[in-house]
């Protein structure tokens, strides 16, 4: 097999801080939100009794599930041994560090006590879906960071399918923990499903892809090395797979739903009167979310680079739609303690709950994917996690 | 006590004979007292340094039949038992924390209209105390469902997952209304406590079930679930009563009749 010489990008152009300084204002601004919910309440936001998690959560919720996605394709090089993958490990392994960390820093800074941040990590209450996700969270930086370092250290090469399969293992449990966080959840009847575990996995591998090959993409771009075809075509095909699962889950769940008289009303809001939630779900979701990129990708259109980025942005921009639809359709939609009856009261009973997010939520939630890429660009700067090159000569010899 | 002090009147005994009686009266009265003094310690207050007993279990029964429709004297006495802003007089209703509130349901076939407060149900399986990551919601022995203020960090996870809707977040600075034996906070999630403050003094009661008698509806009676004895629990063996979301299994605290 042919060996791979992996190098820092230079980033030392203006073009290289230019990036660094656009993320790091963003990340700046979402500090800043940060600071102005935390002093003045959540009471600056959109949320309110109603509707408890908004969009921070939609940021953090993506960044999390996508996280355990990206590091799929090192998981197939080490795991399912496919020597094609190796040279594309390192990246995947650091981005999912990154967004893995961007989304947990939108998740504790949206906490109503973000400053009691020590005392969810000293008092642990073992049945909540939530302490159990503590430990994922920081099991996955520890095992994913071993990882790298088995990528990145000749001396410890030996260990790194072992540690690969460890870290491959805890990333199938730790969506299935992101997923039950709604799974367990008895009051709702979008949620209390075990359907959405395995639906957060399949979404997880189709997010993460989808934002590897745009970020693998820009720094072969940005820093003019050969990224050959061969390896888009590959990782394009197994973005139509997941993407195709997604799309099956999505179609399961709500079938599923409509066969149950005591799931019409929920259903037929999602589906047909939600307004937004309706819009995003079938518009932003399925529509341009699901079948958009399936048609992209299977089609003439799929052998263009221009066409398969669209595609990836196109998945990543229904992963929002539809964590937006999970996380506050199902609570927009009034809890029915009552069946059969309308209830009304001075605390919004029966009534459909709106929410527009504010400025300080979207900031938050826009800072921690900055902050997730900017670990990203630094990371490539400072370690070897880049192969020089990725044309299709040298990754055919990978092969043999 | 009355035979012990004849005794003294008349002072005919020895000394010893008089500890003697004494002693035994005193034990003789414990042993019959000790149990009723410890059961109502139990059911009306307690030293502080006692812990709850599950002994007792805290309910309320809402006859909804009794409930008078545009009457919210329970909401008032609530708001104001715990320091909270009235929602109308709340520049941010929707983020405003409600307690108990009253519910009007319609059947829209039959035009049937039913009144009730809906506050915590105080469960005997909480889901709210199942998802808390810190624990901060926990159910004590007595059957209440209480907030943890010091440990709770606002992840409003219990919101989520409570059936009822009965939480609310403190969405911003609580300025002078708080009051002393209830503390509340911002960035924490709080919700009824069955007025914990006046079981805990010894009221045996709730300021909503105390305004509802008040007013002369009755709708609500309080009291110790697990004492075949008291009011609360002769009415439940009287009328029939119904647990809202009873598919879910959650044994609550809170039982309504006539819905």
């Amino acid at each position: 097999m042919a060996s791979i010489t992996f190098r820092e990008v230079e980033g030392s152009s203006p073009k290289f801080w230019m990036l660094f300084g656009a993320l790091g204002l963003f990340v700046l601004f979402g500090a800043l939100a940060w600071n102005t919910m935390h002093h003045y309440g959540h009471v600056v936001t959109g949320m309110d009794n109603q509707i408890v998690w908004g969009l921070p959560h939609v940021f953090a919720v993506f960044l999390i599930v996508a996280a355990s996605g990206a590091l799929n394709v090192a998981s197939i090089a080490s795991v399912f041994n496919k020597p094609m993958y190796k040279p594309l490990a390192p990246l995947s392994a650091i981005l999912a560090l990154a967004l893995m960390l961007g989304g947990l820093l939108i998740l504790v800074l949206d906490l109503g006590r973000s400053d009691r941040l020590i005392v969810a990590m000293t008092h642990f209450n073992f049945k909540s879906m939530f302490t159990w996700n503590v430990f994922l969270y920081s099991g996955f930086f520890a095992l994913v960071g071993v990882y790298l370092w088995t990528m990145l250290d000749r001396t410890v090469k030996t260990y790194s399918k072992a540690a690969g399969t460890a870290a491959f293992i805890w990333r199938l449990t730790l969506t299935t923990g992101t997923g039950s966080l709604f799974g367990f959840l008895i009051a709702r009847e979008l949620y209390g499903t075990a359907m959405l575990a395995p639906m957060f996995i399949i979404m997880s591998f189709a997010y993460g892809l989808a934002i590897y090959l745009m970020v693998l993409a820009a720094a072969y771009a940005w820093t003019g090395r050969t990224l050959g075809d061969a390896v888009m075509m590959r990782l394009k095909s197994l973005l139509v797979v997941f993407v195709a699962a997604v799309l099956y889950f999505v179609v399961v769940q709500h079938l599923t739903n409509l066969y149950f008289a005591k799931y019409h009303a929920v259903e037929t809001f999602i589906l047909r009167d939600g307004g937004i939630f309706t819009f995003l779900f079938w518009v932003g979701h399925i529509a341009l979310g699901c079948i958009a990129p399936l048609v992209i990708l299977l089609s003439r259109l799929g052998k263009q680079r221009n066409w398969i980025m669209i595609a990836c942005a196109l998945v990543i921009a229904g992963g929002f739609a539809q964590m937006y639809v999970t996380i506050i359709g199902a609570q927009a939609f009034p809890l029915d303690m009552f069946p059969g009856l309308t209830e009304k009261s001075s605390f919004f009973d029966g009534e459909v709950n709106s929410y527009t997010p504010s400025m300080p939520e979207l900031f938050l939630g826009l800072g921690g994917v900055a902050i997730a890429l900017l670990v990203t660009t630094f990371a490539v700067k400072v370690l070897r996690l880049l192969p020089v090159t990725l044309d299709d000569e040298t990754v055919a010899k990978l092969e043999h | 006590m009355s035979e012990q002090n004849k005794n003294s009147d008349n002072a005919v005994v020895s000394p010893e004979r008089r500890r003697f009686i004494s002693a035994a009266t005193a034990t003789a009265a414990g042993l019959t007292i000790a149990p009723g003094v410890m059961l109502y310690e139990v059911a009306h207050g307690r030293p502080e340094e006692q812990a709850a007993s599950s002994a007792v279990r805290w309910g309320m029964m809402v006859d909804a039949t009794k409930c008078a429709t545009g009457c919210d004297d329970c909401v008032t006495a609530c708001n104001t038992e715990n320091g909270l802003t009235p929602v109308a007089e709340s520049a941010h209703p929707r983020q405003a924390p409600q307690w108990i509130r009253k519910l009007e349901l319609q059947d829209p076939l039959t035009q049937m209209e039913t009144n009730l407060p809906m506050m915590c149900q105080h469960c005997a399986e909480p889901p709210c105390v199942d998802v808390c990551p810190t624990g901060a919601s926990f159910k004590r022995a007595d059957g209440l469902v209480l907030v943890n203020r010091h440990t709770c960090i606002g992840c409003r996870y219990c919101m989520m997952a409570c059936p009822y809707k009965a939480r609310s977040l403190v969405h911003e600075s609580l300025n002078d209304t708080q009051k002393p034996d209830v503390p509340r906070g911002i960035g924490c999630v709080e919700s009824c406590t069955f007025c914990v403050q006046k079981i805990d003094r010894g009221d045996g009661t709730t300021a909503c079930v105390e305004a509802c008698t008040a007013s002369g509806h009755n709708a609500l009676v309080f009291g110790d679930m697990n004492d075949p004895e008291s009011e609360i629990s002769k009415k439940l063996r009287e009328l029939p009563t119904k647990q809202v979301r009873a598919d879910l299994n959650l044994n609550l605290g809170v039982r309504y009749h006539g819905i």
